[in-house]
């Protein structure tokens, strides 16, 4: 997009086409946290009334109450902006912006179609976790700033939570890494292109049981109920947000539904195929792969897809949160680390010596699409060999004639794509990918 | 009016997450809060993640990020709020700490300064520009070659052109072997000092009456 820019304003090269091309990225991520949470909202009222048995909101814009959300948006606008007298006045006004900063942020590195992500990252698993545990920072900010008893009691809450869940999380989302080979989301998603039995949960027993594990330690990390403790409005008010009104209250849940749409997106991708739908329509009419407008169609189809996929796991939440009841703080920590954190490690080694020992799975099978371990990063294999016709593989004896490095014994597949003696150097290699500059 | 598409936008990014990053760092010195102190610490690591980003050392930032900005903080917020004392929730520097603290920091800051500007290249206007065109940007490949030389595969053995360098290019998989251990007896320590304590002795009487609800319970 960067160079489209440039190309138009007829000046190659420059860092101006990157700026509008970051600033275009943000708006429409902007849009999708804002947006979704408008929609969100609506849904959840709508879910929890029919759960409850009534109907929810019916009236403002039609049949089905559709503006609810937007009418509720010009009330909060309109409310008195209140800062308790005991209150750390800067802290408190700052820490809504703080947490829905952090969600937003971890938007960038979040691909909704093959490609279409604001910002190609290599480690794109890690750094959606590491700024996805940051919004904990605005929730403590907030409780604390407040001066409020019952604020402080769910920020500690909070704190306690988001920290012990974020250990088993990171060791579910270790397993379709380690299927994959790498970090990037949009490689990941790609690796499962096909029928559904290419997804990475169906790859053995022990991805789907961790598939659950990870939705369970995402809805906690989320804050979301059961989990919700932080809130607990039977015990402590609101919670956090007890002292907040208006405008910055409503940051507060834009940030919430914004990580919860992230955190299913996340599982989308990890293990249902992400765009990549359970039947390959594109890829079957022959869409997916051919370029210019039909394949720029095929991707808004997965686009599309994903956000589906998305929004089905956030009114799972939903539905959850108006089943479940809400849990002690001592059955959380023990939810988390009596049973999450076995389980996931568990569930991990078997997932493990599945692969080692090549057990059969569904994605062995390889139907509709390419072979999942001929999906490569793009960096690894497109710019490095600019003029073989096929990449040298590991067993050829050819790829280790004069290379630098021994023969391992079992070299997976990424190792030994890495390690490619030809083409230039690693860190010289472009990807054509969009970088904010 | 300022020329948009002559500004160098990479110069301009670095100025301002550096920026941040200082002006944040004092503010953590300056302000006698804990809590405050905490989250301009927050912004200023962020800006340090920012200017890793920037880099291009995408890992690296969110290492930063992981590890600085979201562990330490909350472990640092943790101890702050349950030792929230009044004399910890301001505190006042001492002058004879404030003397100790400008000796150590000024002379880390000398010795980074006297290091930076003893660079060759950085004397000469055209050095200066020859290097920066010799520059690669690290551009966010980085995790699988990290990722590797953790188990032991040196991925830029291949550019290195001298043989005698190439021998003392080994893997990291030792060292980082040894730091998990470390780190795993530092949990296992953790875990015993933190566990509850079993009461060992409990008096007859005691046993009969936490028996007896126990028993009507069930």
């Amino acid at each position: 997009m960067a160079e489209f820019i440039n190309s138009i304003i007829g000046q190659e090269g420059a860092t101006f086409g990157h700026v509008v091309a970051a600033l275009v990225h943000c708006v429409l991520l902007l849009h999708v946290v804002a947006v979704g949470a408008l929609i969100f909202i609506w849904l959840e009222r709508k879910v929890s009334g029919r759960i409850q048995d009534r109907l929810g909101p019916t009236r403002v814009g039609g049949k089905f109450g559709w503006l609810q959300t937007l009418a509720d948006g010009i009330k909060l606008l309109a409310k008195e902006d209140v800062t308790p007298d005991g209150a750390d006045q800067m802290l408190f006004k700052l820490a809504p912006y703080v947490s829905f900063a952090a969600s937003f942020a971890a938007f960038l590195a979040l691909p909704f179609a093959d490609g279409w992500v604001a910002n190609n990252i290599n480690s794109a698993v890690f750094f959606v976790l590491a700024v996805l545990g940051l919004e904990v920072f605005g929730v403590i900010l907030a409780g604390y700033a407040s001066g409020s008893k019952w604020s402080l009691f769910g920020a500690m809450r909070e704190a306690a939570q988001v920290v012990s869940y974020e250990i088993p999380l990171g060791l579910c989302v270790v397993v379709p890494v380690f299927l994959a080979g790498t970090m990037n989301l949009v490689t990941i998603g790609n690796m499962q292109a096909g029928w559904f039995s290419n997804w990475f949960l169906l790859h053995d027993p022990f991805t789907f049981c961790v598939f659950w594990i990870f939705f369970t330690c995402a809805t906690a990390s989320v804050n979301r109920a059961p989990f919700d403790l932080a809130e607990a409005e039977s015990e402590l008010v609101a919670g956090f947000h007890t002292e907040y009104s208006g405008l910055r209250w409503s940051f507060f849940f834009m940030a919430e539904y914004g990580s919860m749409f992230l955190v299913s997106g996340l599982g989308v991708i990890l293990f249902f195929g992400g765009w990549n739908g359970p039947i390959p329509i594109m890829h079957i009419i022959g869409w997916a792969d051919s370029g210019g407008l039909t394949g720029y169609l095929a991707n808004l189809a997965g686009c599309v897809n994903f956000m589906l996929k998305a929004t089905v796991g956030v009114t799972v939440m939903m539905w959850i949160r108006w089943t479940l009841p809400r849990l002690r703080i001592d059955q959380v920590i023990t939810t988390c680390l009596k049973y999450c954190v076995p389980l996931a490690s568990a569930c991990f080694i078997g997932a493990v010596g599945w692969e080692v020992m090549d057990i059969w799975s569904p994605n062995h099978l390889h139907l509709g699409s390419t072979p999942a371990h001929t999906v490569n990063e793009q960096w690894a294999t497109a710019p490095r060999f600019p003029n073989a016709a096929e990449p040298l593989t590991p067993e050829s004896d050819e790829y280790f004639k004069d290379g630098p490095l021994s023969k391992p014994e079992q070299p997976a597949p990424e190792t030994a794509r890495d390690s490619q003696p030809t083409g230039p150097s690693l860190l010289s290699a472009s990807s054509g990918q969009e970088e904010s500059p | 009016m300022i020329n948009l598409l002559a500004t160098n936008w990479g110069d301009f990014y670095f100025i301002l997450f550096a920026g941040i990053a200082c002006v944040f760092a004092v503010a953590v010195l300056l302000t006698s809060n804990v809590v405050r102190m905490a989250f301009y610490l927050v912004i200023s690591l962020g800006a340090t993640a920012g200017l890793f980003f920037l880099a291009g050392a995408e890992f690296v930032g969110a290492m930063q990020l992981m590890i600085y900005v979201g562990g330490t903080l909350v472990l640092l917020i943790f101890g702050v709020m349950l030792t929230a004392q009044s004399r910890f929730i301001s505190m006042k520097t001492h002058p004879r700490d404030w003397l100790l603290a400008v000796i150590v920091g000024g002379s880390l800051l000398m010795l980074l300064l006297t290091a930076a500007f003893r660079v060759p290249e950085w004397h000469n206007e055209q050095q200066v520009q020859a290097a920066a065109s010799q520059l690669e940007m690290a551009d966010s490949k980085t995790a699988t070659p990290l990722g590797l030389a953790l188990t032991g595969v040196r991925v830029d053995k291949i550019d290195q052109v001298d043989d005698q360098l190439k021998e003392g290019m080994s893997g990291y998989l030792l060292p980082f072997v040894i730091v998990s251990i470390h780190l795993l007896v530092v949990l296992i320590g953790a875990a015993y000092m933190a566990r509850a304590k079993r009461v060992v002795r409990v008096s007859q009487e005691e046993e009969d009456e936490e028996a007896a609800p126990a028993e009507q319970d069930e």
